[in-house]
């Protein structure tokens, strides 16, 4: 990846942090004694990039099926969701939190391998809307599935973090500190732990060659030996634990149930804006995604009668996309007659 | 045997470039709709009417307009549900500040209000192409319906955010909107409203305009350079589009459900209709009704048929499995046919003109 480019990205996009809070801050406190409530803003931004982190790791998911095999896989939340039913489903037996996640990333591996064969062989070399529509209907069976095997109630999945808030950055600048959700710090570690391991799968393993070359070019990869059919189902497996681990995080902030499945479309801006086709764009699209989310919801929300969550996100991609069609990191679009 | 055109010679353009060229098909067409106009309104059961026809007139509307837009000029959109949300709610505005104005005319201008909306919705598409411009596109579903939800002057400060359509007559005394409506009423009304509609859309795809919309569909930058202005043709489609879209989303709120809150044209709202594009066929009026039928069909079969086959299933159950049945069917119907219904309808066609012989 260009090196450059993701400098420029992290720069800019913590530049404009500090920028938009004066813009927002100056305007609402222009009158008030403090003119700018740093303490405040600087807890809704962190946990704004938390929460990003959070939309990236299921980001994250969509971004590696992308780049494999071009599919745009809408069942993405749907895996999430079965991934954490199954996983709570095994520790409702009695087993060990650590087994019990084994466990399930087995079955989402049977799951991607099942996938692979029913669904994807049979549909090569169909059009994109044609394959996006199907993960659709992937979605709806894997909700079906899951609801139907472990019922439909709201779980709670507890792997041993705290719920009590943490008080941190306690200093000069900020004389009160910042609360902050521990759930939100593992997923953060835990988020960056698995981009690095991504990392070296993809730059230091035969498989990673592989799944680069398949993703560059498919015909070039299978004249060389690259077997796709088997690439493709690793490529799903790789998906499917990254849903498990997104599941898991998600569920023990939320608790499991049908709306974690919905996430998906929370993902979607940070997709877009990241680029379908970058793992490192999927981590910044989702820091910005998350840190927009919150300031707008916090300072620009009140201001045209709040929830507005649910099309910021949407609306800031958008604006992005205005100026760079292929997302942040995407591959510059070449279009030839 | 009896579907040949042996022996019908065209002696005129006109003629030759007619909707229907071969009599059969022609006398076929106006069979159905005489059958669909003189006959099922005074042999359907209430039920069929309410819950079948009237749902698959108005979803045939909503997928020709998605059609328009995502089968004959490629632009991939799922904000279909937030356009019907647009029809609905400024219809209904528009006729409680006029009550007197007749609720066709009604109809026509809030379907040109959601056309508005389409263009400003559409303008990222001159930038944005393929599943960029689908998620973008969310920004207007997810947008329209917090707006519709915000702010009660859409809905008249109705304090439970639902607006119910009132009781409007198209001439005389003739109620074709609001719950009291006679269905017959609002069925007829309704086919021969979308029976037009596809007419004008049918022309619209054969003309000029629709040659357009295809070109830039099958590779915007060729079409470009052979003189096909993109903005004009995209801008056009998504205008085109959102006016159908808008018009059922009135015909839905109006005439299907009678009340309904913006929560009603949520994301589901756009996949279902743009399931029934995909599964009847991309780029193809026909496609849009053999869709629609599909859609509205198969939930009422899924529900129907265990307790048929004596079944005994608890109602959580049934949900799952409608789903599991619906996402399976989906799969299914694009691994064998991903051409959609309008393809097998030509197949069989093609194998009518030589039955009984093999070739």
């Amino acid at each position: 990846m260009n090196t450059r480019k993701i400098t420029i990205g992290v720069v800019s996009g913590l530049a404009a942090i500090p920028i938009v809070g004066f813009f927002l801050q100056g305007l609402s406190k222009i009158d008030s004694s403090i003119f700018f409530a740093w303490d405040f803003y600087a807890e809704v931004v962190v946990k704004g990039l938390l929460q990003g982190v959070m939309y990236a790791l299921v980001a994250l998911g969509f971004v590696l099926i992308f780049k494999a095999s071009s599919i745009f896989n809408f069942a993405q939340g749907a895996m999430v969701l079965f991934a954490a039913l199954a996983m709570v489903g095994f520790m409702e037996w009695g087993v060990h939190w650590i087994l019990a996640f084994v466990l399930a990333g087995g079955v989402m591996v049977l799951v991607a391998f099942l996938i692979e064969r029913v669904v994807l062989r049979p549909m090569v070399n169909q059009p994109h809307i044609i394959l996006f529509m199907a993960t659709i209907g992937i979605f709806f069976v894997l909700d079906g599935v899951g609801q139907t095997i472990w019922g439909s109630n709201v779980k709670a999945l507890d792997i041993g973090i705290s719920r009590q808030p943490i008080i941190a950055f306690q200093g000069t600048l900020l004389p009160n500190g910042m609360y902050l959700d521990p759930t939100e710090i593992v997923a953060a570690v835990v988020g960056a732990l698995m981009v690095a391991l991504l990392a070296v799968l993809f730059q230091y393993t035969k498989v990673g060659r592989a799944l680069r070359a398949v993703a560059d070019d498919h015909q070039a990869a299978l004249s060389v030996g690259i077997p796709l059919k088997t690439i493709w189902a690793i490529v799903w497996s790789v998906a499917g634990i990254v849903a498990l681990v997104a599941g898991v995080m998600w569920g023990s902030s939320l608790g499991v149930q049908f709306s974690l499945s919905l996430i998906a479309l929370k993902a979607l801006p940070v997709l877009i804006l990241g680029g379908f086709t970058s793992i490192p764009g999927a981590i910044i699209g989702g820091l910005i995604v998350g840190a927009g989310e919150q300031v707008g919801e916090v300072f620009l929300g009140p201001l045209v009668g709040g929830a507005i969550q649910d099309w910021f996100a949407y609306m800031l991609a958008m604006v992005f996309l205005l100026f760079r069609p292929q997302g942040l990191f995407g591959e510059k679009i070449i279009e030839r007659v | 045997m009896f579907y040949r055109e042996a022996g019908q010679f065209k002696a005129s353009y006109a003629a030759d470039q007619a909707i229907y060229p071969i009599r059969q098909d022609k006398l076929g067409i106006l069979l159905m709709l005489a059958f669909a106009v003189f006959v099922i309104p005074f042999i359907a059961p209430i039920y069929w009417l309410n819950s079948i026809l009237i749902p698959f007139l108005i979803f045939s509307l909503a997928a020709l307009g998605l059609n328009i837009l995502t089968g004959y000029c490629g632009q991939l959109s799922l904000g279909t549900g937030g356009f019907m949300a647009c029809g609905a709610f400024f219809s209904y505005k528009l006729t409680t500040a006029f009550p007197d104005v007749n609720i066709l005319i009604v109809f026509l201008l809030a379907g040109l209000g959601t056309a508005m909306v389409g263009v400003l919705f559409g303008l990222p598409s001159l930038r944005i192409k393929g599943f960029y411009l689908a998620v973008a596109t969310l920004a207007a579903q997810f947008f329209l319906i917090w707006m519709f939800n915000k702010f009660g002057w859409w809905t008249n400060h109705s304090p439970s955010g639902v607006i119910s359509a009132p009781p409007r007559e198209i001439f005389g005394n003739v109620t074709v909107t609001g719950p009291s409506a006679p269905p017959e009423y609002k069925y007829l009304f309704l086919l021969i409203l979308v029976s037009l509609l596809a007419l004008v859309a049918k022309n619209m795809v054969r003309s000029r305009i629709g040659r357009s919309w295809m070109a830039i569909r099958d590779m915007d930058i060729a079409a470009e350079i052979i003189g096909i202005r993109p903005m004009l043709a995209k801008l056009s489609a998504f205008a085109v589009s959102s006016f159908f879209i808008g018009i059922s989303g009135a015909l839905w709120a109006f005439t299907y459900s009678g009340s309904v809150e913006a929560l009603a044209f949520e994301i589901n709202r756009s996949f279902e209709v743009l399931f029934m594009i995909i599964i009847g066929g991309l780029g193809s009026v026909l496609g849009s009704f053999l869709g629609a039928a599909f859609i509205v069909l198969l939930p009422i079969l899924l529900d129907n048929l265990p307790p048929l086959l004596g079944i005994p299933l608890s109602v959580e159950m049934v949900a799952h499995l409608r789903l599991i049945i619906f996402g399976g069917l989906i799969i299914f119907f694009l691994i064998v046919e991903p051409a959609g219904l309008a393809r097998l309808w030509q197949i069989g066609k093609e194998k009518l003109r030589l039955w009984p012989f093999p070739y």
